[in-house]
C-alpha cells in the first residue's frame, strides 16, 4: 500500500499527471525542466524552434496512447498524424515531414495495425507530409488484467520549415484582440469517452481529428494579423485560454453562447459531467488576432472545410486581476479554470 | 439572456425582495451545484437569497470507513476493485484507489454495475468487488446487476455497499436543527426513481417546502422561484417543477429491484456519523454477494483530517472558503477531503467556478469578478 498521505504530493506517478493539467505542468516544472534546462525547452512551446541555414526549422514530437486504437471519427494512426503536424502548423510552420516510432504489444491483431497504417499515409496525405523514417519494436502482453492490453502505442516527431514573415507569440497579445476558434468543441474527447463507457449517442458523435496545416496556411496568406496560434487538445479550449490569460496577464472573456458545440456534444457533457470548455480537441484551434481582422480571419475558416463552424467566441480585455470569464447562456459569469488532471466522468 | 430565464430572474429579484430577510435554502444535489456555478446562476441570485449545498453528492458523502475497506481490499493479492472514476482520488486514511492503482493494484474505472459485472466474467479465477456508491440513481443497477449475478452464478463478483438514500440525510439536518433552512431544491435525478411524494415526510414533519427540479438553468430558476414563493406566503408543500419527468410515485421498476436486493439499514456518512435508515444492505438472500461479508472484513473507524470541514460543508454549515485547507492545503491536486474530490463536489465546483474569494459581507460567492469589495484571486503560489 502507498504510503502516501492525502495532501502530501505524490512519489510515484499516477494517470492524471498524463492528463495535461495543473499535474502536469508541475511535473514538467519539477522534474523535467530543471535537469534538462535549456532556453528553448523552456519556452515549452508547441515545438521548439531552431536557426538554420535559410530560416528555421520548427521541431517537435508526441506520444500517442489512445484507447480505444479506433473511435468514431478516427484511429490512433490519424491521431499521431494530425497532433504533430498540427503542433508545427500552430507555430506558424509549414510540416515537411515526420517520423513514426510504433511500440507494438505482442498480440496485436496484423489486421489492426494494417488498418492504422493505411489511415497514417492517409493523414499523411492529407497533411501534405511524407513519413521519412520510423522504428518499431515489440513489447509482452501486459502481464495481470486482460484487459491490459492496449496494443499499439505511436510516437511522432515532425519537422517543419518557419514560414517567412509570420509573428506568432502570447507576447503579441493585447488587449482588444479577438479569440476565435475552427469550429465546434469538446468533439474528440467526448466520442472516445462515449464509447470507453460504452454510452452510445446515437453515433453522430464523431472526433474532429484533422491536420489543420491547410486551414492554418489559408488564414495565414490573408495577411491578418493574427497572434497567436495554438491547437486546443487536451484540457479543451479552457487550458488554452488559459495559457493565454496567464502568459498575456491579461483577461479572456468568452461569450459561451458564441462558442460552437453541437447538441449532441452538449448532452453527451451534461451526462458525463464535464464541463465542454474542458474536453479534447484534435481539429480545433484557437486563434487570436487584432479585433480589425477578425472578418478576414473568419472568412479564410469558412473557405475551408475544416473551418467551416468557426466563431469569433470572446476578446482580451483589461479587466483585473487576469482572469478567464466565461459570460453564460443566461447571462451571468463564471470562472473558467485550467482542468487540473484527467477529468473523471461523474457517478450520476 | 434568455428572455424567460431573465423574467424568472427579475421575479425571483422581487419576491426575495418582498420577503426582506435573508432566505436559506439548500440544493441537496451535487449536479445542481455545479450546475448553478457552471450556467452562472449564482451571479444572478437576489443578494439575500442564500444557496447553501446539501449531502447529495455521493462521492462526498461516502464514509472514510468505506474508502478504508475499498483499499484494504483493493491492496489483497489477487483482486480487482471495480470503481466509478470519481472515487479514485478520494482519500481514506492510507490512500486513495489513484495512488494504489500506481503501485500496481487492480483498480478499474467502470461506468455501471454492469461493467464490473463483466470484467468479473472475464477473470473468473479472481475475485472483483464493485464499490457500490450512490444514491437512488445508481442503486438500481447495482441491485439489477446483483440479481444478474446470482442468476448468472458469478459467484467471484461482490459489491462493497455504500449505496444511500436521499431523504434520511435531509431530516436528519433538519433533526439536527443547526442550520437555519427555509426549504429544499431537491434532486432531479434522485426524484426520478423515488417520486416527488418521497419528500411528504419533510414537509409534514418538518413544515419546509420541498421544490423538484431539473437541472437546466430555467428550471433551476423555475424551482427557487417556486421555493421562495412558498417562503413568502408561509407555506410548506412538495412542489414538482421538472412534471413529465418526475413523477409522483417515482419509477415501480426502480424500486421494486431495491425493495427486492436491499434492506434499509443505518449507515454511516463521512462526517455526519451513522444516520438511522439511510443506507442500503443487500438482503439475506443475496448477502453472498456482499463483499465484507465474503472478505471477511469489518468496517474501521472515520478517522478526520484536523484541517478539513467538509462534513460542515455538506451539510450547509460552512462554505468552502472558511475552511482553512481550501485552495491552500487542499486543492484537487491534493484533496485533504472528499468535497475537492468528486467533480460534483461543493469545495470542488468552488475551486474551479468561484476561486475570486469575496472579502467577507454575506460570504456568497458568485462565481464571478468583483462580487464583494476587494475581490481576490488565491495567489498562484498557494495552488
Amino acid at each position: 500500500m502507498t504510503s502516501v498521505k492525502p495532501g502530501l504530493g505524490h512519489d510515484r506517478i499516477v494517470i492524471a499527471h498524463g492528463g495535461g493539467g495543473e499535474l502536469m505542468g508541475r511535473l514538467i516544472r519539477e522534474h523535467l525542466l530543471p535537469p534538462l534546462r535549456n532556453e528553448r525547452l523552456a519556452a515549452l512551446t508547441d515545438s521548439a524552434v531552431l536557426p538554420w541555414p535559410g530560416g528555421e526549422l520548427v521541431f517537435t514530437t508526441d506520444s500517442y496512447v489512445v484507447t480505444p486504437l479506433e473511435f468514431p471519427g478516427g484511429d490512433i494512426g490519424r491521431l499521431a498524424v494530425a497532433g504533430t503536424v498540427n503542433d508545427l502548423a500552430v507555430m506558424g510552420a509549414e510540416p515537411v515531414a515526420l517520423s513514426l516510432g510504433l511500440i507494438l504489444e505482442e498480440g496485436l491483431p496484423l489486421a489492426v495495425l494494417d488498418r492504422i497504417v493505411a489511415s497514417i499515409a492517409g493523414a499523411a496525405r492529407e497533411a501534405g507530409v511524407e513519413v521519412v523514417t520510423g522504428d518499431t519494436k515489440v513489447i509482452e502482453r501486459g502481464a495481470g488484467a486482460a484487459d491490459s492490453a492496449r496494443g499499439l502505442f505511436i510516437n511522432t516527431a515532425g519537422v517543419g520549415r518557419m514560414r517567412r514573415g509570420v509573428q506568432l507569440g502570447l507576447r503579441r497579445v493585447a488587449v482588444g484582440d479577438v479569440i476565435l476558434v475552427n469550429g465546434p468543441i469538446a468533439e474528440h474527447g467526448l466520442a472516445v469517452m462515449s464509447v470507453r463507457s460504452g454510452i452510445e449517442f446515437e453515433s453522430t458523435l464523431r472526433s474532429d481529428v484533422a491536420p489543420l496545416n491547410g486551414l492554418i496556411r489559408d488564414i495565414l496568406a490573408t495577411g491578418a494579423d493574427v497572434k497567436f496560434l495554438r491547437d486546443a487538445t487536451r484540457g479543451g479550449i479552457a487550458g488554452v485560454l488559459a495559457d493565454i490569460c496567464a502568459a498575456s496577464q491579461r483577461s479572456v472573456e468568452i461569450v459561451e453562447a458564441h462558442v460552437p458545440l453541437s447538441t449532441t456534444a452538449r448532452h453527451a457533457a451534461e451526462m458525463l459531467g464535464l464541463d465542454p470548455l474542458t474536453v479534447a480537441n484534435e481539429g480545433k484551434c484557437i486563434m487570436v488576432a487584432a479585433a480589425g481582422d477578425a472578418e478576414r480571419v473568419l472568412a479564410a475558416c469558412r473557405g475551408n472545410p475544416l473551418g467551416r463552424g468557426a466563431a469569433l467566441i470572446g476578446r482580451i480585455t483589461d479587466a483585473a486581476p487576469p482572469l478567464v470569464e466565461l459570460i453564460t447562456r443566461v447571462g451571468g459569469r463564471r470562472v473558467v479554470q485550467r482542468p487540473y488532471g484527467e477529468e473523471l466522468p461523474r457517478i450520476c | 439572456m434568455s428572455d424567460r430565464v431573465a423574467q424568472l430572474v427579475d421575479e425571483l429579484h422581487g419576491v426575495c425582495r418582498d420577503v426582506g430577510r435573508r432566505i436559506q435554502v439548500m440544493e441537496v444535489c451535487g449536479t445542481h451545484t455545479v450546475a448553478i456555478f457552471r450556467t452562472g446562476i449564482r451571479s444572478l441570485l437576489p443578494a439575500n437569497l442564500r444557496l447553501v449545498s446539501g449531502p447529495g453528492c455521493p462521492v462526498c458523502v461516502t464514509a472514510q470507513r468505506h474508502i478504508d475497506a475499498a483499499l484494504e481490499l483493493a491492496g489483497r493479492p489477487g483482486v480487482m476493485l471495480a470503481t466509478y472514476g470519481d472515487m479514485l482520488r478520494v482519500p481514506g486514511r492510507s490512500g486513495s484507489l489513484e495512488r494504489l492503482r500506481a503501485t500496481g493494484a487492480q483498480v478499474q474505472v467502470v461506468n455501471s454495475a454492469r461493467t464490473a459485472l463483466d470484467v468479473a466474467r472475464a477473470n473468473p479465477q479472481r475475485p472483483v468487488v464493485f464499490l457500490g456508491v450512490g444514491f437512488e440513481t445508481t442503486a438500481p443497477a447495482t441491485a439489477a446487476t446483483v440479481l444478474e449475478a446470482d442468476r448468472d452464478r458469478v459467484e467471484n463478483f461482490s459489491v462493497l455497499m455504500c449505496h444511500k438514500l436521499v431523504v434520511p440525510a435531509m431530516q436528519a439536518l433538519l433533526d439536527a436543527g443547526d442550520v437555519p433552512l427555509d426549504g429544499f431544491l431537491a434532486p432531479g435525478h434522485v426524484s426520478v426513481i423515488i417520486g416527488a411524494q418521497a419528500y411528504q415526510p419533510i414537509v409534514v414533519k418538518h413544515r419546509r417546502p420541498v421544490v423538484v427540479a431539473g437541472f437546466e438553468p430555467e428550471q433551476i430558476v423555475r424551482g427557487l422561484l417556486a421555493l421562495v414563493r412558498q417562503v413568502a406566503e408561509g407555506r410548506a408543500a412538495v412542489e414538482n417543477v421538472y412534471p413529465g419527468v418526475v413523477t409522483a410515485d417515482g419509477n415501480r421498476v426502480a424500486l421494486e429491484l431495491l425493495r427486492r436486493v436491499f434492506v434499509v439499514a443505518d449507515a454511516p456518512w463521512r462526517e455526519l456519523g451513522v444516520i438511522p435508515q439511510s443506507g442500503l444492505e443487500l438482503t439475506a438472500a443475496y448477502r453472498r454477494f456482499d463483499a465484507l461479508q465474503r472478505f471477511e472484513l469489518a468496517l474501521g473507524e472515520d478517522e478526520g483530517h484536523p484541517l478539513c470541514r467538509c462534513g460542515e460543508v455538506i451539510t450547509g454549515k460552512a462554505e468552502p472558503s472558511e475552511c482553512p485547507a481550501f485552495a491552500t492545503a487542499c486543492d484537487p491536486l491534493n484533496p485533504i477531503g472528499p468535497c475537492m474530490v468528486s467533480s460534483e463536489g461543493t469545495c470542488a465546483a468552488w475551486y474551479k467556478y468561484n476561486r475570486v474569494q469575496g472579502s467577507g459581507g454575506g460570504g456568497q460567492g458568485a462565481g464571478g469578478r468583483g462580487q464583494g469589495p476587494g475581490a481576490q484571486r488565491v495567489p498562484e503560489g498557494q495552488r
